[in-house]
């Protein structure tokens, strides 16, 4: 742990003895705040969904232990109920709804937010608008956790729990994973992450952090009614989410405090002002929610950080390797694609093109703009399904299956537009290509019974930018990166997937003379090491002196086959190029 | 159930489903043209309603004091936003469209404030209080992001929901207030009676969705509304501003959210903050009907009056779960219809 | 013949990366200029920033006036037209509706708008066949033929095209060439950005070749034609 937080957590402790019985009284708001925010911190900030009705599972937490507690069972039954009912609910919402693309999710969040909170006015057994009183207090070894102080300590405790959890979780394997939501799928899928299911794991996870945040209201406050549970409210733990900083565990604590004395602060001057307070108080928030959308997307935590001293990042230790698939012998047949075709529409992008691709060889596969390429490109990688025609990878029939599937065969990929996550290392997205190859799960990351693994998957990852030639910059953003290393980066992170075969989509594209022989330098090697390469370009200078073979497609059939003398002497392709009106 | 009941419940299902009919058209107006998911529109429909209201009780509808801020607002940002680009030749066109314009309307109802102008002219004049809220919100709110995700825009409409809120509560108060109707008619159709506003609200639900389908399928103004939704780009290169599309869409909006709340005040009472769940049920209803068509979101608000007249009569407390629990099936059916393509636009909050 | 557009010392670029380097061109009234280059020499970025797609500094002159105050919409206005390489079609809405929206900077023109549909009927016929189909469901050549019906609609008096071969048949890039020609006889210019030298360089009185963002040889189309140095461009080798 850092001395930071260690010296945080000592501060936290004497609080209650400073703050007086109504500051603690809103500390203990802003702890239970902080965790449904933390959810959303994972949630909207890191995996890059958005939930309205987080409230409403805030109110699932908590009238599941007051009802369990008015028929007399304990509050700590009550819990387990809260955590059963908020996960299984959230994992049933989840599955339906996680599908969803852009906008229509956190629509139909708003959707089962507001019927939760109309089911929670309306039941009879829930006390309907009235809500529910005299819910017993926590009791630890029979001592009622009566007093705020008290209170306090409870919820401090399992604040603090559950962010050193989320913070554990996020900087593992599965976490990685999450990280990797943002900004499309593809990337992810193609490195064998199972979005859907990554995306169901955060959900869940933000619905027992409000479960667990609803458990505690119920019996701090020891009356809930629903009010306390509707849009509005969801919305404002969104708003201390994104204003604390929605990319960063602690922001979550940041924005609740901030919010929470802010209120308080307004709750005090206001009336002072006008007779009607009420209302002004939510457009302030409204309007600040507003602003910090247009201005400081980021939120408070960067700014703050800038202050702290930069952390340095931890030397990589040495482990031992991981697994390494056997590799096949020079010479035997890696890829055989025959007749594929891809029609969209009236326009046929891929007409019947064939060919194979052998173990230790490099192939370039070019053709002048829009001759399907790319098309080809995805449909051996599973990204579209053909039309027709019939892929084999290593003697696996390949056609129209999944890139996840693929991948889990022994191919890797890059992409022609660079898909790195901007904000993690270079080192983490590289570790992103281990994903296939380790195997620690959610709860393992959270309480930190991976690492082994994940030292062996760092020392991974640092083998293969020592690799490419990119150690060096293993700590830094990879957004920072200029574009020829960022190329190279999806290099190494291919390569530490372990493939037999790599593909390249214009790796050559946007860089500079010397990087482009940085880069056929760096291919060469790699033959020379026994990888298979398939070359996706239309540089034609870059192609022409490192492949062993060419195809070149023109108007998504294939012209011509043969090495790179014979492609240039072709009188065919020359015509495809240069292109002509005669 | 029997058959008298059941035409008695389809009946007051339609009264309601042409509410929602009226909003759901709003907010699809606004969809297709700027991608925002308004969710503030039912709160200008409620506006409307007490707007009216107030003026027909002889008081000063506190909506020209929500214009005048943001009309203050609106011409702080245009400056500083000409300032940034050094083209301050042009402050005086933007202060004349974006504070004097939308300011005449208020000032005219300041001028009339405690006279008895007659019942036309206080629907005329709630309309055109009503009229410059759409716009000035999407200056401020929404044009220093028109280039974000849906997903922000999303964000940014449900916050400006609950600012507008607050503010109709200083305006108005926590009391409802119901304009009179415009008309007291009732109209007796093959043994079934109909009160003469509802089939107002139904005629002008009717009418406003041909229109508009007419409209935007017909005009060429219609057609380069819709076109800048659909490729923002290729709107530019032939000449059409997406900004003034954006403040056309409002405007037009505004008009509707107007009309509704002159024609729903009167049936339901609305409070200062009904608009919300308002909009959110005409909302099912677009969504229902697939949100960017007008005969699918007719269908879908009429489908969600019935849904909401037949389970209030098995149970009332019910309707509004049922009403927003039905939109999640329906998501997932589109969705299913539908795959999400794969969204590599960065999506940084 | 005097300059219709004549840029100078024009840099512009997406985000940090500047893929136009101080780039001077002229385009004279009624003429054919092509700029011709490899993928990812800054062709298109080039178009975006003389359109006012993309901000952009250096010297831009329309017509003898200075395009820097004026935004995409009022260039269209004045005449200036980009077929871009995307083509940007309104792939949910109908052939027709498409040409129409092209002429949206002339709307009052009822009569106007009706003689122009007539017009590119008769140019591409095949679109006329089309006119009630969604634009999203035509082939590549019939939607490089709407955007050139649809540049058209605008009543263009220089035209900028986007690679208008890009992934198309030679019969349809022959047919598209000779549209360029006919085009060029009725007095509007064209500044032709394309991958296709040959073609390109056959159809134009003037050539610059662009690589690395920056103009690497220009001269009368007839010379580039022959050029060593231009195939060495395209197909690599010893040019460098």
């Amino acid at each position: 742990m850092r001395p930071i937080a260690i010296l945080g957590a000592v501060v936290v402790a004497f609080l209650p003895l400073v703050a007086g019985t109504y500051g603690t009284t809103l500390l203990n708001y802003v702890g239970m705040s902080a965790l449904v925010a933390l959810g959303l911190v994972l949630l909207t900030g890191v995996g890059g969904l958005t939930s309205f009705g987080q409230a409403a599972v805030v109110g699932l937490g908590a009238y599941a232990t007051a009802w369990l507690s008015a028929q007399g069972y304990s509050p700590w039954l009550g819990l387990l109920l809260a955590l059963a009912l908020t996960g299984g609910i959230t994992a049933l919402l989840g599955a339906a709804t996680l599908r969803l693309g852009g906008h229509l999710l956190p629509l139909s969040t708003i959707a089962w937010g507001l019927a939760l909170f109309f089911l929670f006015g309306n039941l009879e057994m829930l006390g309907q608008h009235n809500g529910m009183a005299d819910i017993p207090p926590v009791r630890i070894l029979g001592f009622a956790l009566l007093s705020p102080a008290a209170c306090f300590y409870l919820i401090w405790l399992l604040l603090g729990a559950c962010l050193l959890l989320c913070a554990n979780l996020l900087d593992s394997r599965q976490g990685r994973a999450i990280r990797s939501l943002r900004g499309g799928t593809a990337m992810a899928e193609s490195l064998g992450i199972d979005t859907f299911r990554v995306r169901l794991v955060v959900f869940v996870i933000a619905g027992l952090l409000a479960g667990l945040s609803g458990w505690l209201l119920a019996h701090v406050q020891r009356f809930i009614s629903p009010t306390a549970f509707d849009v509005s409210q969801g919305i404002e733990y969104l708003f201390m989410a994104m204003l604390g900083g929605a990319g960063h565990i602690m922001g979550a604590v940041l924005g609740a405090a901030v919010v929470t004395f802010a209120r308080d602060a307004l709750q005090d001057l206001l009336p002072h002002v006008m007779a009607n307070s009420g209302p002004v108080e939510i457009i302030v928030f409204s309007a600040l929610f507003i602003l910090v959308v247009q201005f400081a997307r980021g939120g408070l935590i960067p700014a703050v950080s800038r202050l702290l001293p930069a952390r340095k990042p931890a030397p990589i230790a040495d482990a031992p390797p991981l697994k390494r698939r056997p590799p096949p012998a020079p010479g035997t047949p890696i890829l055989s694609v025959r007749d594929a075709e891809k029609r969209f529409g009236g326009l046929l992008a891929v007409n019947r093109v064939g060919f194979d691709l052998a173990a230790g060889e490099i192939l370039g596969l070019i053709g002048p703009n829009g001759a399907g390429k790319s098309t080809m490109f995805n449909l051996i990688t599973g990204a579209l399904p053909p039309t027709g025609g019939r892929i084999t990878f290593l003697g696996e029939d390949i056609t129209g299956a999944r890139a996840r599937r693929i991948a889990a065969l022994g191919m890797a990929r890059t992409f022609q537009h660079v898909r790195l996550r901007p904000t993690m290392t270079a080192l983490e997205n590289v570790m992103l290509g281990t994903h296939l190859r380790t195997h620690a799960g959610t709860l393992r990351g959270a309480l930190r019974l991976d690492r082994a693994e994940e030292a062996m998957a760092r020392a991974e990852a640092l083998r293969q930018l020592d690799r490419v030639g990119l150690a060096e910059d293993a700590h830094l953003q990879a957004g920072n990166l200029a574009l020829g290393r960022q190329r190279v980066l999806e290099v190494a992170r291919a390569l530490a997937a372990d493939p037999v075969l790599i593909v390249l989509d214009e790796p050559a594209a946007g860089l500079r003379k010397l990087e482009k022989d940085a880069l056929a330098a760096l291919l060469r090697q790699l033959r020379a090491e026994g990888m298979t390469i398939l070359l996706v370009e239309h540089d034609m200078d870059f192609v022409m002196g490192l492949v062993d073979r060419i195809v070149v497609m023109d108007f998504g059939t294939r012209l011509a086959e043969g090495p790179p003398a014979a492609i240039r002497a072709d009188p065919a392709v020359q015509e495809a190029y240069l292109g002509g009106v005669a | 159930m029997t058959t008298e009941l059941a035409l008695l419940l389809a009946q007051d299902g339609v009264a309601t489903g042409a509410i929602y009919v009226l909003v759901a058209l709003g907010i699809v107006l606004l969809f297709l043209v700027t991608r925002i998911i308004f969710v503030p529109f039912g709160d200008l429909v409620a506006y409307a309603s007490l707007s009216l209201a107030a003026l027909q009780a002889g008081q000063l509808p506190g909506t020209i004091w929500l214009v005048a801020v943001l009309a203050v607002l609106a011409a702080v940002f245009e400056a500083a936003g000409l300032l940034r680009a050094g083209r301050l030749n042009r402050l005086p066109r933007a202060l004349a469209l974006w504070l004097v314009l939308p300011l005449l309307p208020a000032a005219l109802a300041l001028g009339l404030a405690g006279r008895d102008i007659g019942d036309a002219a206080q629907v005329l004049l709630t309309l055109a209080l009503i009229l410059p809220i759409g716009p000035l919100l999407y200056r401020i709110a929404f044009r220093p992001i028109a280039d974000a995700p849906v997903l922000v825009l999303l964000i940014v409409s449900v916050v400006l929901h609950f600012a507008i809120s607050g503010v109709a509560l200083l305006c108005f108060g926590p009391d409802g207030a119901r304009p009179r109707p415009l008309t007291n008619a009732v109209v007796d159709v093959a043994g079934m009676i109909f009160p003469g506003q509802a089939l107002l609200i139904l005629a002008a639900s009717l009418i406003a969705g041909v229109a508009l389908y007419v409209f935007f399928t017909r005009s060429l103004t219609g057609r380069a509304l819709r076109a800048t939704a659909l490729n923002r780009v290729g709107a530019r290169l032939v000449g059409i501003r997406p900004g003034v599309a954006g403040v056309v869409a409002f405007l037009a909006a505004g008009l509707l959210a107007g009309l509704s709340g002159i024609l729903i005040g009167p049936v339901t009472t609305l409070f200062y903050d009904s608009g919300f769940v308002l909009g959110l049920k005409a909302f099912v209803g677009a969504i229902i009907g697939g949100l960017v068509s007008w005969p699918g979101a007719v269908l879908g608000a009429l489908f969600v009056g019935q849904l909401e007249s037949f389970t209030a009569f098995y149970n009332s407390a019910f309707k509004e779960v049922v009403v927003f629990a039905v939109l999640v099936p329906v998501l997932i059916l589109r969705s299913l219809a539908s795959p999400a393509e794969d969204d590599e636009e960065a999506e940084e909050l | 013949m005097t300059a219709l557009l004549s840029a100078s010392g024009v840099h512009a670029g997406y985000g940090h990366v500047e893929a136009v380097r101080g780039v001077s061109l002229d385009v004279p009234a009624g003429g054919v200029v092509t700029v011709i280059g490899p993928n990812g020499a800054g062709k298109t970025t080039l178009l975006a920033a003389l359109m006012g797609l993309l901000p952009a500094t250096g010297h831009v002159t329309y017509d003898g006036a200075d395009l820097a105050d004026l935004d995409v919409e009022d260039r269209v206005a004045a005449g200036l037209c980009l077929v871009p390489e995307k083509r940007e079609l309104f792939a949910e809405m109908s052939v027709a509706d498409n040409l129409l929206l092209g002429a949206y900077a002339h709307r009052r023109d009822r009569a106007g708008i009706a003689r122009g549909l007539d017009d590119v009927y008769a140019r591409f016929p095949r679109l006329a066949e089309r006119r009630a189909q969604r634009a999203g469901t035509l082939s590549g050549g019939e939607r490089q033929m709407l955007a050139l019906g649809r540049a058209l609609m605008s009543r263009p008096r220089l035209l900028m095209l986007d690679e208008p071969s890009l992934g198309l048949a030679p019969l349809i890039v022959r047919e598209i060439f000779h549209i360029i020609a006919g085009l060029c006889e009725t007095g509007v210019a064209i500044l032709l950005v394309e991958q296709n030298a040959r073609a390109a360089l056959q159809s134009a009185t003037y050539g610059y070749v662009l690589e690395g963002g920056e103009i690497a040889l220009h001269g009368p189309a007839s010379d580039l034609l022959h050029d060593p140095r231009v195939s060495a461009t395209y197909l690599g080798g010893d040019a460098h």
